[in-house]
């Protein structure tokens, strides 16, 4: 099974060509100034595959262009999907340049117009992106002073930069942006080195500021992928094998053709493409298929069995202290630590297999003229998405533009390009564009999975609450989170790749969630053994100022240890850290009888990421990523038998609703001493062990497997 | 083991014919298959892409246009269904260049993260304010339960419905027309 690139993330393969492109970007956008920004180091780090960080360090990451007419546009590779960067990256530039932030124009995820980029995931927006488009905007604010000065043949100390004009107050003159670079063809090209406005300096940034295509999106004028059509264009379909692994044995098109599609046939490939999307779909249930089903027949019922069973080599993500790499010494040590504890636990977790359906499934457009490819796409790596269809036409990447227009929703889901391929094989068969746009069904069977795996734990601890030893093996799951925020001496921690029964790639906050859910439910259990506070106890085990201050606001809000429970109610807390960020959730649920179905009634989480940029965005990405954690926390399972999904619908698979939201309460630590680190996987990390040890403080069952309570509670 | 996909009866034998739609006031005739959806006449014969296409059974409100003042499922909607009766999509709510208040109210409260879900949801809302124009928790949890935002959104849509409540209250007290639909 094919392990998808970016389970690991910091995965990348294509070279960016720095000199062709800059030339390029160059004539395209004519006269004014020109910022090239080259990547900072955090950028360089995330780059560990490209040999030397020397050569990483000379890619350009974004520009910037401030125009005659004084308009100024960002060109930057990431994309937005719901977090709302374009928001807040036109607030960091905006701050920089002192205008207001709607004159800030960005230009994403347009693999002709920007500068490579690996993608946008792993929450790197924020502390990577946003800190070079300041540079770039800071620099762009110094260019105009120096042209500024020159024209009045004054000192720079003397001129002030507001509102889009540059003013010399002595002589009560002042000139636009745009009448600064009229006429001019400047380009600056500049590294990490640029000075930053200081976070208690800024007016713009760290403010609330609403979505800045808003009107678009409530007037139903914002065009996703989904939404773009192209002259001539025609709907395409593709046909699926009916399990996973079957290969095509015959296929009679006749039918489609005489309907006046175009039916096509390559290798595996079997698609039509019409001029209307009903004579399209008219066509494919025509198409007479046969298929030669592969042997593997694993089903959701016997998962976790085959994960352990199937695992291969173990891997030791970084190294904490006390962590054990598996020798003699720290075996040794690791048992002693066990068998000095006071109490011995040793427990098993597991977590399904869940799907990110995004609202708007894949989708694309695709166009040939000539060999030249253009292709509209919902994704979440655009330049990744160039590398896969210049392999699959073979052809070389400057051959192909990607285009990927703001999306409804990736979560992770959407960093491969099936459908855009799909489209273009299509497109190239038909000589017209082509729209393909995946049903339900499909995205829910042929996309691929957040991971499932299975989490043991033996753990050491003595009756004051003093952890003492910690094992904690992950199979297949992953190795985001897997470290823990406890000082514990004797640690041996390892993740265990297997083999996947079903596709699997990223999820939003990856396997962080999986092993905070472990963690934080076993630490419970100690808790309870211990019969010390989960509060209090965590805060013994815990140093980190960061975690605890998370950990103790969240507390507070929730009036923990003061709040009254009522009947078949239960309060619980969890707390980690992830991508630099720290995070801590209170869950009240409450049993409903007597159907059994869990009510998440209130959850306040406490997070905090450094420097905050947008407030009320922030705000919105910590609801949101309450909201789709409870899914996976409650309800949301993957199942399938014979090589098939059995639930791929919406009516089948369960996905939170109104009637699932809670009342959130967030509680932001603003740390302007910190950089700012992204926000929207972390958040979600402890809302499923927060709401499970709820459960079991409701009712003295503590449920061990993702999701807990998909039929409700009968206990 | 072999597997085997024949040929499926077409989806219908019916042949096209002129069907008359009132779109956001303009009307359309239209030459389709009067067995294909709403939806897919209104995305791509009369190019309204503001309602979107989420799951294709009636489980996800993305689609959600508005029927005689009634929410509908487009997806799962006839186009022969709806001939001639008055249709409202996002793009023929707002009137005269004024949003309507639930546009207002989503703009206000900043709801949208993606905002696919949203067309729909305000649809949607619109409706429901229509019937109850002050809705309860409850309320809101019934009539929009069958609405997915898979960003998560919920608590602003419902801070946002409150707020239109108020603004339409406003509205009709100053006897101007409560954009209705
Ligand atoms: S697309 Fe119509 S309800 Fe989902
Ligand atoms: S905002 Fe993304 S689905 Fe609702």
């Amino acid at each position: 099974m094919l392990l998808e690139p970016e389970r690991y993330e910091h995965y990348e393969d294509l070279f960016y060509h720095f000199e062709a492109t800059r030339r390029e970007f160059i004539k395209v956008v004519g006269g004014g100034i020109v910022v090239l920004c080259l990547c900072g180091d955090a950028l360089a780090q995330g780059r560990g595959g490209r040999g030397s960080g020397g050569a990483a360090s000379q890619d350009l990451g974004a520009w910037l262009h401030i125009g005659e007419d004084g308009v100024a546009t960002v060109y930057t590779g990431k994309v937005e999907l719901g977090q709302n960067i374009r928001t807040s990256l036109a607030q960091a530039v905006a701050e920089e340049l002192r205008v207001p932030p709607k004159s800030v124009q960005l230009v994403m995820g347009d693999t002709d117009l920007v500068p490579f980029d690996m993608g946008t995931f792993g929450s790197l927006t924020t502390p990577t992106m946003s800190p070079q488009l300041r540079r770039a905007a800071a620099s762009a604010r110094e260019m105009l002073l120096d042209l500024a000065a020159e024209q009045w043949k004054v000192e720079r100390i003397s001129l002030v930069v507001a509102e889009g004009k540059v003013t010399h107050a002595a002589t009560n003159r002042s000139l636009t942006f745009g009448q600064l670079t009229r006429g001019q063809k400047l380009m600056r090209t500049i590294g990490g080195d640029i000075p930053l406005t200081p976070v208690d300096q800024w007016k713009i940034a760290g403010k609330s500021l609403r979505k800045v295509s808003g009107t678009e999106v409530v007037t139903g004028q914002h065009r996703h992928a989904s939404d773009i059509k192209r002259p001539g264009m025609m709907y395409g379909k593709v046909l699926r094998p009916p399990s996973f692994g079957a290969t095509l044995s015959s296929a009679n098109l006749s039918a489609a053709e005489a309907m006046g599609a175009i039916a096509l046939r390559d290798g595996d490939f079997v698609g039509v493409a019409a001029t209307s999307d009903h004579l399209a779909s008219q066509a494919f249930q025509a198409i007479d298929a046969k298929w030669q089903s592969s042997q593997q027949s694993s089903s959701s019922g016997e998962l976790f069995d085959h994960l352990k069973k199937s695992a291969t080599q173990a891997q030791v993500p970084g190294r904490a202290p006390g962590t054990s790499l598996g020798d003699a010494d720290s075996r040794v040590r690791l048992e002693q630590g066990i068998t000095s504890a006071d109490l011995k636990l040793e427990q098993t977790y597991t977590v399904a297999y869940i799907a990110h359906a995004p609202l708007e499934p894949r989708a694309a457009v695709a166009e040939w003229n000539g060999d030249k490819l253009t292709v509209w796409t919902g994704t979440q790596r655009p330049f990744g998405v160039r590398g896969e269809l210049a392999q699959a036409f073979r052809i070389s990447e400057e051959r192909v533009r990607v285009i990927a227009p703001d999306t409804g929703g990736g979560y992770g889901g959407k960093q491969t390009g099936e459908a855009a391929i799909e489209a273009a094989r299509l497109a190239k068969a038909s000589g017209k564009p082509v729209k393909v746009v995946w049903t339900r069904e499909e995205e829910f069977s042929w996309a691929y999975f957040r991971p499932a795996g299975v989490i043991e734990v033996r753990s050491g601890v003595m009756k004051d609450g003093t952890l003492t030893a910690w094992e904690f093996h992950n199979y297949n799951s992953g190795a985001s989170g897997i470290r823990t925020p406890y000082n514990i001496p004797n640690q041996k921690i390892q993740f265990h790749q297997t083999q996947s029964p079903l596709r699997q790639g990223s999820y939003r906050a990856l396997a962080a969630t999986a092993n905070h859910f472990a963690r934080e439910t076993h630490l419970d259990e100690l808790a309870q053994a211990v019969k010390i506070d989960p509060v209090q106890f965590r805060l013994k085990n815990l140093t980190d100022e960061r975690q605890r201050a998370v950990l103790e606001a969240a507390a507070e809000r929730f009036q923990w240890g003061k709040r009254k429970k009522g009947k078949d109610e239960g309060f619980g807390i969890a707390c980690g850290n992830e991508k630099n960020s720290v995070v801590a959730t209170c869950a009240r649920i409450k049993i409903e009888r007597p159907s059994g179905r869990v009510r998440v009634l209130h959850v306040v989480t406490a997070f905090e990421c450094g420097a905050i940029i947008n407030p009320d965005h922030l705000r919105n990405q910590i609801e949101g990523c309450t909201v789709m954690g409870l899914g996976g926390a409650l309800f949301e399972a993957v199942e399938f038998e014979n090589g098939k999904i059995s639930n791929p619908r919406f009516s089948k698979y369960r996905v939170p609703r109104f009637s699932d939201t809670p009342h959130i309460e967030t509680v932001l630590l603003d740390r302007k001493d910190l950089p700012s680190a992204g926000a929207g996987e972390t958040p979600m990390v402890v809302v499923a062990p927060a709401i499970g040890n709820a459960l079991f403080d409701a009712t003295g069952v503590r449920l061990r497997s993702m999701p807990l309570a998909p039929k409700g509670m009968v206990a | 083991m072999a597997e085997t996909r024949g040929a499926q009866p077409a989806i219908s034998g019916a042949r096209a014919e002129v069907v008359e739609l009132r779109v956001n006031g303009i009307r359309h005739s239209v030459h389709t298959s009067p067995e294909r959806s709403l939806l897919s006449v209104l995305r791509e014969d009369l190019d309204l892409t503001g309602a979107k296409y989420g799951c294709g059974e009636g489980q996800c409100g993305a689609c959600t246009v508005l029927v005689d003042g009634q929410p509908v499922r487009s997806c799962i909607t006839r186009v022969s269904a709806v001939a001639r009766k008055k249709i409202t999509t996002i793009e023929g709510l707002a009137k005269n260049g004024r949003l309507h208040p639930v546009q207002e109210a989503f703009l206000e409260v900043d709801v949208m993260q993606c905002g696919y879900c949203t067309p729909g949801m305000i649809l949607s809302a619109v409706a429901l304010l229509k019937k109850h124009p002050h809705p309860s928790d409850e309320e809101i949890e019934r009539s929009m339960e069958g609405n997915v935002c898979r960003c998560g959104t919920y608590p602003r849509i419902r801070a946002a419905l409150r707020i239109a409540a108020q603004k339409m209250e406003l509205l009709s007290k100053e006897g101007g027309h409560a954009a209705g639909t």
